[in-house]
């Protein structure tokens, strides 16, 4: 696919965020799903300063006007289609398809669940969608669990990034293994994208801090009592744990180092 | 239901009132469970609706006393209150959680346990945890509301004429009537448009009103719910239920009858009204969960109707930027709870002498105009 991680540093100028070739100054991806109404959504998504956001393509009617995205298209948000809901690999290629020919992109975020229960991503699905529509030309972004060996046969399938969760889907969680996002991080040369388990502003921030080039969430804004307050606040996290990461945190230490010196 | 209130409301100021409807209460509030209930379905942002809501239902018990009365035919109004439970811990996080928004909100509920809930509810599943019972929500049957209003008008003289109000009349810069789809003119000094989900732009080319000029309806779509009705010999439940069942929110609202409403997804699919095995389905499975005696029951009816959605969830109730229409439309799901509070407002602002509703305005929406001066 040619595609690769930023590797942007603060003395490059614009620090942003590559996927498939396309540029985006914001490293926050958003989702729709769980906002009380579409103004909510609209004024969270503002605040939020996402330039790419992801639209659950079944149970929307891609021509309805006023719909989620009209909201989107007004704000020049890229509209990234994705496959929830889908059980199998069948029904998430399916899923795409109408996705590009309703709304003329090749691009998907790649989602084929397990069970309803937990919403894990089902690996063998989501590989076997993957392979069949990276081969039909599509950009494929694939939700995955927290498996840098899943991450990294994806990313060799030729995926345009890689899409590790944090936690299951709604709960809040924040990152259960950061050991493990950190190893995806290392191995990979397509963006990381933590997505799925934030809950609140510092989960974002540290998934910047390991590494990852962008942060996805939903819940965590649509179902906050303030959405919009919090969606600033995400944006606030995943600049700051972004720059955190840039400008490289000190060893963790067992004792106390003084910042200045002691005697004079 | 929201056009027919209006119409009998209007009525009773004494004004001259025709209804053009080709299938009158055969929309949303035909589907519709007709759920009267703003304590237990207030959510985070929506804090005006749910002043909207409270103000409605306490407009509901005279509302019905008098179209019972005029109609002489029963509403099947119910004052018990709904139940919200919770089954995993996590579920009974998320309704403590609202309790506690509710509380501060300073509406009337009371958290029950597990076992309390089933002492007033026997009919629920063993699992449940807990629930907030908010006593003085109701909810009514939807069809005997509209039947009543047809009896009602009828009674009063009004014609309701079964005929779609295809395009509007104007005369220099003021709405002036309607034509009906067969080419009949009816003059008017005020037209309330009040077709639901077809109430906005994108319902012109999908048989709403036609010849309104641009900038002046605000937007509204389709937001397509399925429901399902059950019929036992008896009752099974005493109070509406609602609950949500691993994140995913079901309701039940019994009637006098024996009919048992297990609603409603939410969909965004314009104006599709295909019944789905999917929808059908979750609700099912949902419903299960609270109350496992449902399979027992026989299935009346699969139904899909659409809820006139605005941007912001609230109501269109009011005057548009040109002058002689208005609008009373755009209730989204609270339809059937906010028609008193609509009929008597668009009543007000007709006859002249009735405060505007300034948060329900048809010009609150970017692009779309405000009232003439």
């Amino acid at each position: 696919m040619g595609t690769t991680a930023t590797t942007a540093t603060h003395e490059g100028g614009a620090d942003e965020l590559v996927i498939a070739g396309q540029k985006f100054s914001s490293r926050l991806i958003m989702g729709t799903g769980g906002a009380p109404s579409l103004e909510v959504l609209d004024q969270a998504l503002a605040a939020s300063g996402t330039e790419l956001t992801t639209v659950a393509m079944r149970r929307l009617d891609p021509w309805q006007r006023g719909s989620v995205l009209d909201v989107l298209r007004a704000r020049g948000i890229q509209v990234l289609p994705n496959t929830a809901g889908c059980f199998t690999a069948g029904e998430a290629v399916l899923t795409a398809k109408l996705a590009r020919e309703a709304l003329g992109t090749n691009w998907v975020k790649l989602e084929v669940i397990s069970d309803e229960r937990t919403l894990l991503p089902d690996p063998i699905e989501t590989f076997d969608a993957a392979e069949r529509l990276v081969a039909d030309g599509f950009v494929v972004l694939p939700y995955i669990g927290d498996d840098p060996a899943l991450a990294r046969r994806l990313e060799q399938a030729g995926c345009a990034a890689v899409m590790p969760l944090g936690a299951p889907i709604g709960s809040g969680l924040g990152i259960r293994n950061p050991h493990n996002i950190e190893l995806i991080v290392e191995a990979a040369s397509v963006p990381v994208v933590l997505d799925a388990g934030i809950g609140t502003a510092s989960d974002a921030a540290l998934a910047m801090e390991l590494g990852c080039d962008a942060v996805l969430l939903a819940t965590a804004v649509t179902r906050a009592q303030h959405p919009e307050l919090m969606a600033a606040a995400m944006r606030a996290a995943v600049e700051a744990g972004r720059l955190a990461r840039l400008a490289g945190r000190i060893p963790r230490r067992r004792h106390a180092q003084a910042s200045s010196p002691m005697t004079p | 239901m929201v056009g027919l209130s209006t119409a009998w409301r209007l009525a009773g100021r004494g004004l001259r009132v025709a209804v053009a409807d080709p299938a009158p209460g055969s929309g949303a509030s035909h589907a519709a469970a007709g759920m009267l209930a703003p304590v237990s379905e207030v959510s985070y942002t929506e804090e005006p609706l749910l002043r909207l809501g409270l103000d409605s239902l306490a407009r509901w018990p005279a509302f019905a006393a008098e179209l019972s009365d005029e109609s002489g035919l029963g509403l099947d109004l119910r004052r018990d209150g709904t139940l919200d439970v919770a089954f995993g811990a996590d579920d009974l996080a998320l309704l403590g959680e609202l309790g506690a928004f509710m509380e501060k909100l300073g509406l009337r509920v009371e958290r029950l346990t597990g076992r309390e809930c089933r002492r007033i509810e026997p009919m629920l599943a063993p699992s449940v945890r807990g629930g907030l019972l908010a006593p003085e929500d109701s909810w009514v049957d939807p069809r005997r509301v509209v039947r009543a209003l047809l009896a009602a008008l009828d009674g009063r003289g009004v014609p309701v004429l079964r005929e779609r109000a295809a395009e509007l009349t104007a005369a220099g810069d003021r709405a002036a009537g309607v034509r009906l789809a067969d080419g009949r003119t009816l003059a008017a000094e005020h037209v309330v448009l009040a077709t639901g989900a077809w109430a906005g732009p994108g319902g012109v080319t999908r048989g709403g009103l036609a010849g309104v000029p641009p900038g002046v309806l605000p937007p509204v779509r389709p937001v397509k719910g399925q429901i399902m009705r059950l019929r036992s010999p008896e009752p099974l439940l005493g109070h509406c239920v609602r609950g949500t069942v691993h994140g995913s929110p079901v309701y039940l609202v019994p009637r006098g009858d024996g009919e048992l409403v297990l609603g409603a997804t939410q969909e965004e699919l314009a104006f599709d009204t295909r019944v789905t095995a999917g929808g059908l389905w979750e609700l099912l499975r949902d419903a299960r969960e609270l109350v496992p005696g449902i399979t027992e029951l026989e299935v009346a009816e699969t139904i899909a109707g659409l809820r006139p959605g605005t941007p912001d969830n609230l109501p269109l109730i009011g005057r548009t930027a040109l002058p002689g229409l208005l609008l009373a439309a755009g209730h989204h799901r609270g339809g059937v709870l906010l028609a008193p509070l609509t009929a008597e407002t668009v009543a007000g602002l007709v006859a002249g002498d009735g405060p505007a509703l300034p948060s329900c305005s048809p010009t609150r929406f970017e692009n779309v105009e405000e009232t003439a001066p």
